[in-house]
């Protein structure tokens, strides 16, 4: 379209900046003004007087010496052993991410090639289980884990939220797989391929930007996931979801919400940085299953 | 390709799906039919220099003993869905049959723990959807409007709600509403109510909880339909402007239509995600105002000295029916479109 068919009238123009800058102060000024307190005591974060309290520190000066203190942090991180839940954290999400994507891109594979009537079918079953509320599936695990003595253990979490995750990964990989087109790995058959060759040597190597999506999402699933750690893992074994609602049981009586805040912002750090990295990833992968799904 | 190497292909996935997803379904229909055993009670006589009394307490080792036998319990048939935390039989037709007029009837069914968190979660699906929906199309228009080098950093800014783990985005909302938070102190002195507090009033917490809702769910709408937007014909649009439409009749006439598919895809995967709201309520700590199903599920099992898995199995299978009365329309249109292309 031409510019001067596109040019807008200065009113639309004012109207759209001003929607446009609320929406971003609205999306963004959460976690500005939590990351900037987390550096600052209860008495000003909390504050009862006014939060002007807490831009300029008044009562963490009076109470630590400067502006900003790192005791929310001391608390959490040493005190609280919050670092113990950042390594099962770790290990939790890179499991899922990598065991989903190795079982998701085999599934997606088949599902995607194949032409019979039981892969549409499974499809919709990913669909209605991809539906199902995850706390709901947590209850009928609860009481066979007990029985089978593998509650509160990390690697059951983990398989548990690779399968909750799969219904997911089948979809979007199997939509990325459709892009790619079958001949490809047809003529790698003709010239003696057998299936899994073409798939692990001509396909995967094309496949990389949809497993790279694909993979942002589970790590996103594992990350963000309260129901199924929350209820399937032992006091030790927490990961920093679940121990971040501990810590407003125990913690907020004593005095010591900042802790909890500290413990907030310590686990927003790394989704920041992967947006940062992947926003394009991302907005494409959400777009990819709206668009072709 | 052939039966035998599909099956190869996909068995890891479906070996995780039906141990993980289907088993667990029906795992929980069984459960729901059983109702955890009645503690044993023993009579023992405490006898002290100044005589002898009789006092009766449970029997911790006779409750081990048949927790093991029969780990699920008693069983019960229907009992659990029929009792008072769930479907709530006998006092729906209590209510029923004597009752003041409309009003008392509905704020009686209201008072039910079942009936709450079953109000609570649909209001949440169908105000939150259609809302977030709305403001991440209004969005999108305008981040379209953007010169190009303004897109990156706005797109990163507004996908942060939505990335956002959700326990943690309702923590960070429910710490500014706190009285004593910069929202809450704000609205305090806007209102100039020194008594207004947003965990006070049932109304008010569930206002935030939409807000939340709204905020957490309206980028994937936004980027979705921003997508979407980069496909618009531009001949289409041009032709429209030739013809004499204005921006607003170029928006409703060709944008929308064209954005209608997309729509329906972006309703039913918030739909599915708004019905299991859940981590808000633990966030928010609105449990007292505000509950969903799903919280009713998790607080069964957390329950303190024993876990209820009876009652929390008849929630969930519950909420399974719900999801799939939800789902219905969806899948009945894919069946018929399926029979309509294989004949």
């Amino acid at each position: 379209m031409t510019d001067i068919a596109n040019r807008r009238p200065l009113a639309l123009k004012t109207l759209t900046t001003v929607f446009l800058v609320i929406w971003l102060i609205a999306a963004a000024f959460p976690f500005v003004w939590t990351v900037w307190g987390s550096f600052k005591v209860e008495a000003d974060f909390f504050s009862r007087q006014s939060w002007w309290m807490a831009i300029e520190g008044t009562r963490t000066q009076a109470q630590t010496g400067s502006a900003f203190t790192l005791q929310g942090y001391e608390g959490a991180w040493i005190k609280n052993e919050f670092w113990k839940a950042a390594i099962n954290t770790m290990i939790v999400t890179l499991s899922v991410t990598i065991i989903s994507l190795t079982i998701g891109t085999l599934g997606g594979y088949a599902l995607a090639r194949s032409g019979y009537r039981y892969a549409f079918w499974i499809l919709i079953a990913a669909l209605v289980f991809r539906a199902m509320p995850h706390i709901t599936l947590v209850s009928g695990y609860m009481l066979p884990f007990f029985e089978l003595n593998i509650w509160g253990v990390l690697p059951t979490t983990i398989i548990v939220l690779v399968a909750i995750n799969q219904p997911f990964t089948l979809w979007m990989l199997h939509s990325f797989f459709l892009s790619i087109p079958k001949d490809l790995d047809e003529s790698a058959m003709v010239d003696g391929c057998t299936r899994f060759q073409a798939f692990r040597m001509v396909i995967m190597p094309v496949m990389w930007p949809g497993v790279i999506t694909t993979g942002l999402f589970s790590f996103l699933l594992g990350y963000n996931d309260f129901a199924v750690t929350s209820m399937l893992l032992s006091q030790q074994n927490q990961t920093m979801v679940p121990k971040i609602a501990s810590f407003l049981g125990s913690i907020q009586n004593e005095g010591n919400v900042m802790f909890a805040v500290a413990a907030v912002v310590s686990a927003t750090v790394p989704l920041f940085i992967l947006v940062l990295f992947f926003q394009r990833q991302i907005v494409s992968g959400l777009t990819a299953g709206a668009v072709k799904g | 390709m052939p039966h035998r190497t599909f099956l190869v292909f996909i068995a890891p996935s479906i070996l995780a799906m039906v141990l993980f997803i289907t088993l667990p379904i029906l795992s929980v229909i069984v459960q729901s039919l059983f109702v955890q055993h009645e503690a044993v009670l023993i009579t023992v006589e405490n006898c002290t220099p100044f005589g002898c009394e009789k006092e009766t307490r449970v029997d911790h080792a006779a409750m081990q003993a048949l927790r093991e036998e029969r780990p699920l319990g008693q069983f019960a048939g229907f009992a659990n869905y029929l009792n008072r935390n769930h479907l709530a039989v006998d006092e729906i037709g209590a209510i029923l049959s004597n009752n003041q007029g409309f009003g008392d009837t509905l704020s009686r069914i209201f008072n039910l723990p079942f009936y709450r968190a079953l109000s609570f979660t649909l209001l949440y699906c169908f105000v939150v959807t259609p809302l977030a929906m709305a403001l991440g199309f209004a969005v999108a228009l305008a981040v379209n409007t953007l010169p190009r080098l303004m897109k990156g950093p706005v797109i990163f800014f507004s996908l942060l709600p939505m990335i956002i783990t959700p326990l943690v985005g309702s923590l960070i909302l429910s710490w500014m509403f706190n009285p004593s938070g910069i929202l809450g102190a704000s609205l305090q002195s806007l209102t100039g109510d020194p008594g207004l507090s947003l965990r006070a009033s049932p109304i008010m917490t569930w206002i935030v909880l939409l807000v939340y809702g709204i905020w957490t769910n309206g980028p994937f709408s936004f980027v979705v339909f921003y997508a979407g937007l980069q496909t618009v014909p531009q001949d289409t649009m041009e032709s429209a402007r030739i013809d004499g439409a204005n921006r607003w009749e170029v928006t409703r006439f060709v944008i929308i239509p064209h954005l209608a598919p997309l729509a329906t895809f972006v309703a039913l995967v918030q739909l599915m995600d708004n019905f299991r709201v859940f981590e808000p309520i633990v966030g928010f700590s609105a449990e007292a105002n505000a509950t969903s199903l799903s919280w009713l599920v998790f607080n069964d099992l957390v329950g303190q000295d024993a876990q209820l898995f009876g009652s929390a199995a008849s929630t969930s299978v519950i909420t399974i029916a719900g999801v799939l009365i939800l789902l219905a329309p969806v899948l009945l249109r894919t069946w018929r479109d399926f029979n309509r292309k294989a004949a």
